[in-house]
């Protein structure tokens, strides 16, 4: 196990290499970043030049980039074009949008696991058919529409919600954003869980538990249910980092200042300090979440061990 | 293995117990609004570092509009510059000023101000070594190019022109005659700055201190900035309201639903979408007043094809060519005026514009439109390329509708063919590598209300937005001697004859003139824009 552990550790070193060159050269590409950053008129060419050379932009890029990764390694992921610190603005924006990913998870895991077990088990019926129906104008229906009209229903027509979340984005105030941004893998959490209820319902260690004459509950429970969850478990765990990255929609319609705002703004202002420390973060996210998940297949299926 | 996994589960359930009581315990709800007399208001993240002279866009202008006073003052009703710490500033030549600063002015902090408040804050706004993106405001004062050469290192560390002469005077020597200069003194850049500035900047950055009618209580870089009422304030302008709360949007339109909703008092960013239905989803809440903002496109006289004799009857063609009043009325809903000059109304009539100056060449004409430009020989490769950038304030709109409204008149389905750069960086950097080869959008925010700045930094051979490199000795020397001319009257004259060469040689077509538009709840009155086109906010009062 712990060298399973280990074996896995070491696999991401170049996935992350690779990553962060990867996004750095395409942040590059844009163009110099300076140029954008005197309005509608040109820098004056003594400052432009200060600023590049404040920023390291007047040196080759693969020594930029070497620069980069030496000061990533010691903590320093650089500083904006507003003068603020990258890490700072890592604090600020990564625990709203972990928030955010942990309701949009919670929606995911309660909510479309049990109507995943719900319709795996009454296969045909008309809860299935329904909440068939329902998931399939959910998936087809792009996520910004959901949000636009939720936000314009709850929060201005009935006013439950206010239609942004405030600076300090609570956790009450981020169950709206988080199922909009849940919605869609919700649907599919829904689909994947039933399909495979249903193919594990025929399976032999659930027919010998239902012989042993074990409660119904029980059966579903610990036996159907768990090893069901594989693949809802994989999907999930793709999810995290899909999700973390991929709020820019659902950030800006509730304003939401998270990683996706960050990102965004980064990109329109070609902060490559900004974007490269970002997705940085969000390559790491994700390689744990994976790594998660393949240690996770164990604890659900006693028929997989890791050496 | 199967007897250890209960206990995995439980450590899982175990950490979503101590999750789920987080998710509770965060619950109560963040102070929205700030109090009695507090006003919300919208807001973008500033580009730069909040320093007077760095700051060169409306967000980060906004903040200083309330933190700050200059020696001037813009009238946010007519523009007019008028003395508001400067007690008076004499000249004979139009070269040498000699500056008084008002008596009992302070900084929030208690410090005085004093002339040397003004002159640090000149002096470290110019030099080259503190990367101040205005700092070529500085550019008239008297060894500016020693503090700020265009290349190598810079010489000395203070312009040579500023001199403190008492507690509360000092003098400026400019490097050229320019009768204008007082009256650019009520652009941010030249604020005064507090010892503290100096001292202690990275303390002063987080939270700015200043000598304007707001002080700031709090500042969360991205997200929110707390400004309240100073009571102290010494100035005639006190605010009539008790604060304003800045909130960063990222979408104008989550925050027009947050204002419809009243969970925002005031934005001045109304998307084009919502344009249509806003006076009556606000019920009349909603205020569009010019702006000194002119919107045009420019041509790229570095590329021989646009600088040969006879072009300017192909550039005069493209500008008759252009249906500025159904663009503006279909597209922008009213919120542009088409443009008949090369300035601004909120200038005013004795500040120098004049509706019409610009005559049939910006009248639409598209029977005369096609005849010109075959007359002056024709689009250079029978084709134009208008470029624009799409990541920002919804060009791609408009300059379809100008290539189709050319099209339309030449007769020539594919002669005009809109040209979208991906971000606003990438396009800037195109237009300073000169790699345009046609026509190209153009803003122009005013920085202080005077027919000069609608001009010289635009057309004057060399200067730092003629972004077309267009050259005209003719137009030169005329904004030479409106500069030189005492007398106001002259001068703006003078600069009037300048803008007619601009027509005549059509060095950049005209659009339209920008509104600033705000909506606001019904918690507030007296609403206005300045011609910056930011709210004044002093002025607002909060039921």
């Amino acid at each position: 196990m712990g060298q399973y552990v280990l074996r896995r550790l070491l696999q991401m070193i170049p996935v992350f290499l690779g990553a962060t060159l990867l996004i750095f050269l395409m942040v590059n590409v844009m163009g110099d970043p300076v140029a954008g950053l005197c309005g509608d008129k040109a820098c004056d060419a003594a400052t432009a030049a200060r600023l590049k050379a404040e920023f390291g932009l007047d040196r080759p890029v693969w020594q930029q980039y070497l620069t980069y990764m030496g000061n990533v390694f010691t903590g320093d992921f650089g500083t904006a074009f507003n003068g603020q610190e990258v890490t700072a603005l890592m604090a600020a924006s990564f625990p709203v949008t972990a928030r955010l990913t942990l309701v949009a998870i919670v929606f995911e895991v309660v909510l479309g696991v049990t109507l995943g077990v719900l319709t795996g088990l009454r296969r045909g019926r008309p809860v299935d058919t329904g909440v068939l129906m329902l998931s399939l104008v959910v998936i087809s229906v792009p996520t910004f529409v959901t949000g636009l009209l939720l936000q314009l229903l709850l929060g201005v027509q009935w006013h439950w919600i206010t239609p942004s979340v405030s600076m300090a984005a609570p956790y009450d105030e981020l169950i709206v954003p988080g199922f909009v941004l849940a919605s869609v893998s919700l649907a599919y959490v829904t689909r994947l869980t039933r399909t495979s209820i249903a193919e594990n319902r025929r399976a032999d260690h659930v027919r010998t538990a239902v012989a042993k004459g074990l409660p119904r509950r029980r059966v579903i429970v610990r036996h159907l249910l768990r090893t069901s969850l594989i693949p809802v478990v994989t999907f999930i765990g793709s999810d995290i980092g899909a999700l973390m990255g991929g709020a820019i929609v659902t950030e800006r319609i509730f304003n939401i200042h998270g990683v996706g705002f960050q990102l965004y703004q980064g990109i329109l202002r070609q902060n490559t300090q900004t974007v490269v420390g970002f997705v940085t973060v969000l390559v790491l996210v994700f390689l744990a979440a994976n790594l998660l998940v393949d240690l996770l297949y164990a604890v659900l299926d006693p028929r997989i061990r890791y050496a | 293995m199967q007897g250890a996994a209960p206990a995995r589960w439980t450590a899982a359930l175990a950490v979503l117990a101590v999750l789920v009581p987080t998710a509770a315990g965060c619950g109560s709800r963040a102070a929205a609004d700030g109090g009695p007399g507090v006003l919300s208001s919208s807001w973008g993240d500033p580009q730069n570092p909040l320093e007077p002279a760095n700051t060169n866009e409306v967000q980060g202008g906004k903040v200083l509009d309330m933190v700050f006073r200059g020696l001037k003052r813009y009238d946010p009703r007519t523009g007019a510059a008028e003395n508001m710490l400067a007690e008076r500033i004499e000249t004979k030549d139009s070269r040498d000023y000699a500056v008084t600063v008002k008596d009992g002015w302070t900084f929030s902090n208690g410090e005085k101000v004093t002339a040397r408040s003004f002159v640090d804050a000149w002096n470290y706004g110019a030099s080259l070594r503190n990367n101040q993106k205005c700092a070529y405001f500085f550019g008239y004062i008297d060894g500016y190019d020693k503090v700020h050469p265009e290349s190598g290192k810079q010489t000395a560390d203070t312009l040579s022109g500023l001199k403190v002469t008492g507690p509360r005077t000092f003098t400026v020597r400019l490097n050229q005659s320019f009768s204008g200069f007082p009256d650019t003194l009520g652009y941010a850049a030249f604020a005064p700055l507090p010892r503290a500035f100096f001292e202690d900047h990275a303390a002063w950055l987080k939270k700015p201190v200043g000598n304007g009618p707001y002080r700031v209580k709090s500042y969360v870089r991205g997200a929110q900035m707390s400004l309240r009422t100073w009571d102290a304030y010494p100035g005639p302008d006190k605010a009539r309201n008790r604060g304003v709360d800045l909130k960063v949007y990222t979408d104008g339109n989550t925050a027009y639903t947050d204002l419809m909703s009243g969970n925002l008092d005031l934005s001045d960013d109304i998307p084009a979408a919502q344009l249509r239905n806003v006076k009556s989803d606000l019920e009349g809440r909603y205020v569009n007043v010019p702006a000194g903002i002119l919107q045009t496109l420019a041509f790229p006289f570095y590329d021989g094809k646009w600088d040969r004799p006879g072009m300017e009857k192909v550039r005069t063609g493209l500008s008759m060519a252009i249906d500025r009043e159904q663009i503006t009325r279909t597209i922008f809903r009213g919120t542009r005026t088409p443009a008949t000059d090369w300035t601004s109304p909120v200038l005013g009539a004795e500040g120098g514009y004049r509706a019409g100056l610009c005559g049939d060449a910006c009248r639409y004409d598209p029977q005369r439109a096609k005849a010109l430009v075959k007359e002056g020989g024709g689009l250079p490769g029978g084709k134009l390329r208008l470029t624009y950038n799409a990541d920002t304030g919804s060009h791609k709109a408009w300059v379809e509708a100008v290539c189709h409204s050319i099209n339309n008149a030449l007769g020539d389905d594919r002669a005009c063919l809109a040209d979208p750069v991906g971000t606003f960086a990438d396009y800037r950097n195109r237009i300073s590598q000169k790699k345009l080869t046609g026509p190209f959008r153009a803003g122009w925010q005013m920085d202080y209300p005077l027919i000069q700045n609608f001009l010289q930094p635009l057309y004057y051979t060399g200067a730092s937005s003629n972004d077309g490199k267009w050259s005209s000795e003719k137009f030169d020397d005329l904004v030479d001697r409106a500069n030189a001319a005492t007398d106001p009257k002259t001068s703006t004259g003078l600069f009037q004859q300048a803008e007619e060469v601009v027509r005549d040689q059509m060095a950049a077509i005209p659009l339209w003139y920008q509104n600033g538009s705000a909506g606001y709840s019904r918690r507030l009155s007296d609403v206005e824009l300045n011609p910056f086109s930011v709210p004044v906010y002093d002025r607002i009062k909060v039921a």
